[in-house]
């Protein structure tokens, strides 16, 4: 009983925690003598769903094909699923599921036979259980229905609805999903959601890039943000608002008493935002406490909320600037 | 117990499996065939003999010197010899075209469509992949040269009949021989196509454009059979990838040149490897920003 205990305590340490992703250092200077990306040390642990985020143009997909070996690191390295990249591409690859820079595929070729073409092409694939694999991949992106139709018949939704699936046809380890909303309807973004929690559930580790932070913000775990080729910040998606400023909002008409209350609370950067809002920052204060003091000295309160900032205003914080626009 | 469940997912590593290589060759091939562009190209190919044919059947060329291409004379004598016209006819310039449509497709055409980085994120190496498409260019000219061949000879016979098979030096042989003479043509003509092959290949390698790579293709072989017919140039004569394309006339004497044509299938050798060999070295460590 009790060696049973101590066994469940132990935690599994071993080669499988080690992350899926380690990069070092990692740079691109292109030919022209732009610095694509600039010396990051991306980590991907395993098990981690991780929302690689950034504005257009801040290197994200530049970072990805290096992961993938499209392109050689100016400097720095490159270990995917423990293999050094690009040099023992061949194996790590068999382990990884890819969408890159958009969908593209034959658009003389039904989606079915693309998907048939790459696995074909894949020398680790099993010829035996070709069919059902596909099936199954199209089935989970839902293009069933229109896998006989020719790819460039397909709108942009099923397009990227085809690039995810041609990631799923083999067992995977890792999936690496470039913008995988891109084009999508909200429907179809909440579907693509869904379907990483449930990838993710059934153990794979993904990282998926996106330039639309509150799209992904919901199925992170972890995050990491770029800029300008460089990586701003990564870390669980805890630690990242943790260390964020946490805002509270009272809606009165009585803005000057509320905001006195406030600062005699201790709070910092109280402002009287609106005619009828105040605003601060609540620090270490307890919430409670907060709407105890402001009855108390007699504030008519509509309303208070507390607020932790999304990912969006954090990244606003780091930069000093809109997300909307790389420069 | 659902501690004992591992919380992510790990695979042995996956090994390649027995047979990989033929099912990559055989999804190049269906993509290569596949396509209805390529077909409509083989149909066109097959179609030129047959016109050729129906022209001299309706106004045959009067007794010999008549001018036209090689061979053409004799086409009225035995229907076989439809087959060394067309082939003498497609050589200089519509199999290039061939060779170079098929292989700007191979690199640069999956690259402009995005697919050759969906490929590359495969577990392929890239010096497989290439050989690959190689292959893939190559039997596209067999099918090319095959059915420009079976045409020729189909319509050939079905206009004029077998008759005698006449040889350069006037020797009468059966029509089984001259069967096998034009089988041996076919495949030297196919084989002459290799130099062009690889140059092709390595062009597609070096641009994302496919129709700069076709361009660029047929412009290597036209500058080789323009440069081949200033005799000033002697000098260079050997070296040019066209230079004996021809020759395969040599098949029709008695006692073939088989020195001439040894040499060059070891020029076409020499292409391919200088070619194939810089193709790979681009591709093999190429960025993929396609």
């Amino acid at each position: 009983m009790t060696t049973l205990l101590e066994d469940e305590a132990v935690p599994a340490v071993g080669p499988a925690l080690a992350p899926v992703i380690a990069t070092s250092g990692l740079t691109k200077r292109f030919r022209s003598g732009q610095v694509a990306v600039d010396h990051i040390d991306l980590v991907v642990p395993r098990g981690a769903v991780y929302g690689f985020l950034g504005p257009n143009g801040s290197g994200k997909t530049t970072t990805i094909r290096m992961l993938l070996g499209l392109i050689r690191p100016t400097e720095g390295t490159v270990d995917l699923l423990g293999e050094s990249m690009p040099d023992n591409s061949a194996s790590a690859l068999a382990r990884v599921g890819a969408l890159v820079e958009g969908p593209a595929f034959h658009p003389y070729l039904s989606g079915r036979s693309n998907l048939a073409r790459l696995d074909r092409m894949d020398v680790t694939a099993d010829p035996k259980t070709h069919d059902a694999r596909i099936d199954e991949a199209l089935r989970r992106v839902g293009l069933t229905a229109a896998a006989g139709k020719r790819f460039r018949q397909y709108s942009l939704g099923m397009k990227q609805r085809l690039g995810i699936a041609a990631a799923l046809v083999q067992p995977r380890e890792l999936l690496v999903l470039d913008e995988p909303t891109n084009g999508l309807d909200p429907q179809g973004t909440r579907e693509v959601r869904h379907l990483v929690r449930e990838l993710s559930a059934e153990g794979l580790s993904v990282l998926v890039s996106s330039h639309l932070l509150a799209e992904v913000e919901q199925i992170c775990s972890h995050v990491g943000i770029m800029s300008k080729g460089s990586l701003l910040v990564q870390g669980t998606l805890d630690d990242l608002r943790g260390g964020a400023t946490t805002l509270l909002t009272v809606t009165t008409r009585d803005t000057d008493l509320a905001a006195a209350t406030l600062r005699k609370l201790g709070l910092a950067d109280v402002a009287v935002a609106a005619s009828d809002e105040v605003r601060a920052t609540i620090g270490e204060v307890e919430p409670e406490r907060v709407t105890v003091a402001l009855v108390k000295a007699g504030v008519a309160v509509r309303g208070l909320a507390v607020s932790r900032p999304a990912l969006e205003d954090l990244f606003v914080e780091l930069t000093g600037e809109g997300f909307d626009v790389a420069r | 117990m659902s501690l004992a469940e591992p919380l992510t997912r790990t695979l042995a590593i996956p090994r390649p499996r027995r047979g990989a290589f033929g099912r990559q060759v055989r999804a190049e091939l269906r993509l290569v065939f596949g396509r209805r562009r390529n077909q409509i190209l083989l149909a066109a190919l097959g179609a030129i003999p047959l016109a050729i044919g129906i022209a001299v059947k309706v106004s045959p060329p009067g007794g010999d010197g008549g001018g036209g291409p090689m061979f053409i004379n004799r086409i009225t004598d035995s229907g076989l010899f439809l087959v060394l016209t067309a082939l003498f006819v497609m050589l200089n310039l519509f199999l290039p075209v061939v060779v170079g449509i098929i292989a700007a497709d191979s690199v640069a055409g999956e690259a402009q469509a995005g697919t050759l980085r969906y490929l590359l994120t495969l577990p392929v190496r890239r010096g497989r992949l290439l050989v690959m498409k190689a292959v893939g260019i190559a039997v596209y000219a067999l099918a090319s040269v095959g059915t420009i061949a079976v045409v020729a000879a189909v319509a050939g016979i079905s206009l004029f009949g077998t008759g005698s098979f006449t040889l350069l030096g006037g020797q009468t042989v059966s029509a089984g021989e001259g069967m096998l003479r034009i089988l041996g043509v076919a495949l030297y003509v196919w084989l002459s196509l290799f130099g062009l092959l690889a140059v092709g290949l390595l062009i597609s390698t070096l641009t994302e454009v496919p129709m700069a790579a076709m361009a660029g293709t047929l412009g290597f072989a036209v500058l080789s059979l323009v440069l081949d017919s200033i005799p000033q140039l002697h000098a260079i004569h050997g070296v040019l990838i066209s230079h004996y394309w021809q020759q395969f006339g040599t098949l029709m004497r008695v006692g073939p040149d088989f020195a001439s044509l040894g040499d060059h299938l070891l020029l076409q050798l020499v292409y391919v490897v200088i070619a194939g060999g810089l193709a790979w070295a681009r591709f093999s460590d190429a960025d993929v920003t396609s």
